[in-house]
């Protein structure tokens, strides 16, 4: 019974942890159209960035240094959107390279920067007691998480649907043209979009940090995990970015425990089947 | 002339190498509607994309009460004050109603009495009706609606109207047609074009007819409705009287 409940516990604060990384990259992929393969170094960059700044500066919050990291890999993203990207519109495979060259540098950066030792990023003093749920001791921190996933979530969905900046944008993906003719600036708000992207990963890569640890190939790790939460949720939905963090977080967890040996055919095994027979994912729409 | 409110001269466009405006040149009064005719192919919508800035111009003048606005980007051209309403409605049909209207509003300072989404119901009730449905649900006729509505929302010096008629109903037609009498009232200056002659000739005091991408004719609406030969050659079919 401890185990079941002890591994539900752990699945949920993981898909907590997954929504906070792969929201940004399903966002991007959702409205622009574009699969951005710098997305796990984006989400790495975030946690190198706090895991620096919480060694190098005594008592920072980590929710400010979440917040601080998120603007920097934003403003990061926003460079390379702007400089690089808006050039390559309409052009999806010089994207997936590009995207993919600009990981492996920002990544090799990383270790020459910071070494190849993992840097740990300390758990926020007052979430260092563990809680008890059911009677059942659980850090309190990966509970918090879970938090940080549902407002985050919130906050995007307000954001997209109930904005008239929101609305703008999704002006922009139904008829970019016409959506320029009525005076929307559709190349900014899509920077816009792809900074927001870049800036959740960072600070759910801060956020992560006391979990994961900032270490050279966490970029690695995690750009698979956002693939597989994204294609099976759906692209572009952020409810099914939602549930597959979920989802996922529930069949790697428990994947892992009862079949540490079979990890990653677990892991992957669902995203193939859901390629094979739902290809638009479980709430992705029909030719979205 | 910078008392025209919209003029082209001697505008060349080309989709690729083809070669479709060859050296349009015509002008809008102020507070005027002007009729755009042509068969189909004329070269008609290649005008007015080029004017809203979808098409680069390769050589030619816009302007847009003096101002030069050719081979500006749409959204800069849209912000300067030209309202489209584009052949086929193209609304956002993710987006509600009343978003439609919303994601278009601007350049309110520049209007005495600037468009808000209210006086857009007011002129059309069924979008109110309407207002939190998604806008790919509507009707043709009140998708066209929303359509002016949303051009108008841009408070625009200058209203393109591309074949607004095109496959509605009589009775909606007549509405449209309604509705383009009372924003002239307003003084509202308009470029329409329609297959509709009829209905164009009817509320237009220009005339400008386009044939194989040249000028065949500028003047007055009175001329081409009383000008049987002029309509037989460059319009075909349509009998004035």
């Amino acid at each position: 019974m401890q185990f079941w409940i002890i591994q539900g516990l752990n699945s949920l604060s993981f898909g907590g942890l997954l929504f906070l990384l792969s929201s940004g990259f399903s966002l991007i992929f959702g409205l622009m159209r574009l699969a951005n393969l710098t997305h796990g170094a984006f989400f790495m960059l975030g946690t190198y960035f706090g895991a620096i700044a919480l060694r190098t500066y005594d008592g920072l919050n980590l929710w400010v240094t979440a917040l601080g990291a998120g603007f920097a890999v934003a403003a990061i993203g926003g460079l390379f959107e702007r400089l690089v990207l808006t050039r390559l519109r309409s052009n999806p495979l010089g994207q997936v390279l590009v995207t993919l060259g600009m990981a492996f540098i920002i990544s090799d950066a990383c270790l020459v920067l910071w070494g190849g030792d993992s840097i740990p990023v300390p758990t926020p003093q007052n979430l260092q007691a563990p809680t008890r749920v059911f009677g059942f001791v659980f850090p309190t921190y990966r509970l918090v998480l879970v938090g940080c996933a549902v407002a985050s979530a919130l906050a995007l969905y307000f954001l997209l649907e109930r904005t008239r900046l929101g609305a703008m944008i999704r002006a922009g993906v139904d008829d970019r043209q016409m959506a320029r003719a009525v005076g929307i600036p559709v190349s900014n708000l899509f920077t816009v979009v792809f900074c927001l992207g870049a800036g959740i990963a960072g600070a759910g890569g801060v956020l992560g940090g006391p979990i994961l640890s900032a270490y050279p190939g966490l970029d690695a790790d995690m750009l698979p995990l956002a693939l597989i939460v994204v294609i099976l949720g759906g692209i572009g939905s952020l409810l099914g970015a939602f549930i597959g963090s979920f989802v996922i977080g529930l069949i790697y967890t428990f994947g892992t425990a009862l079949f540490p040996e079979l990890a990653y055919i677990i892991l992957f095994l669902p995203m193939i089947v859901v390629l094979a027979f739902r290809p638009q994912g479980l709430f992705g729409r029909v030719g979205a | 002339m910078a008392s025209d409110a919209l003029s082209l001269a001697n505008v060349h466009a080309f989709y690729g190498d083809s070669h479709i405006l060859h050296g349009v040149s015509f002008s809008l009064q102020p507070g005027a509607v002007l009729a755009l005719l042509g068969r189909n192919g004329a070269g008609k919508t290649t005008c007015i994309s080029t004017i809203i800035g979808f098409l680069k111009p390769r050589d030619g003048d816009i302007r847009l009460f003096g101002e030069p606005i050719g081979g500006l980007s749409p959204e800069r051209i849209s912000r300067l004050g030209i309202g489209l309403v584009p052949q086929g409605r193209r609304i956002f049909p993710s987006l509600t109603v009343r978003e439609n209207l919303t994601v278009a509003r601007q350049r309110e300072s520049t209007a005495a009495n600037p468009w808000t989404v209210n006086r857009i119901y007011e002129m059309f009730p069924p979008l109110r009706e309407r207002h939190a449905q998604f806008a790919g649900t509507l009707s043709g006729g009140e998708q066209q609606m929303l359509a002016i509505g949303r051009a108008l929302m841009g408070n625009p010096r200058v209203l393109l109207l591309d074949e607004p008629s095109e496959g509605l109903a009589p009775l909606i037609v007549a509405e449209v047609g309604r509705a383009i009498r009372r924003l002239k009232q307003e003084g509202q200056s308009i470029v329409l074009v329609e297959q509709n002659i009829q209905l164009a000739l009817d509320v237009a005091d220009q005339a400008v007819i386009l044939n194989t991408g040249r000028c065949v004719f500028a003047g007055s609406a009175a001329e081409v409705l009383n000008n049987e030969q002029l309509v037989e050659q460059n319009l075909g079919v349509f009998h004035a009287h």
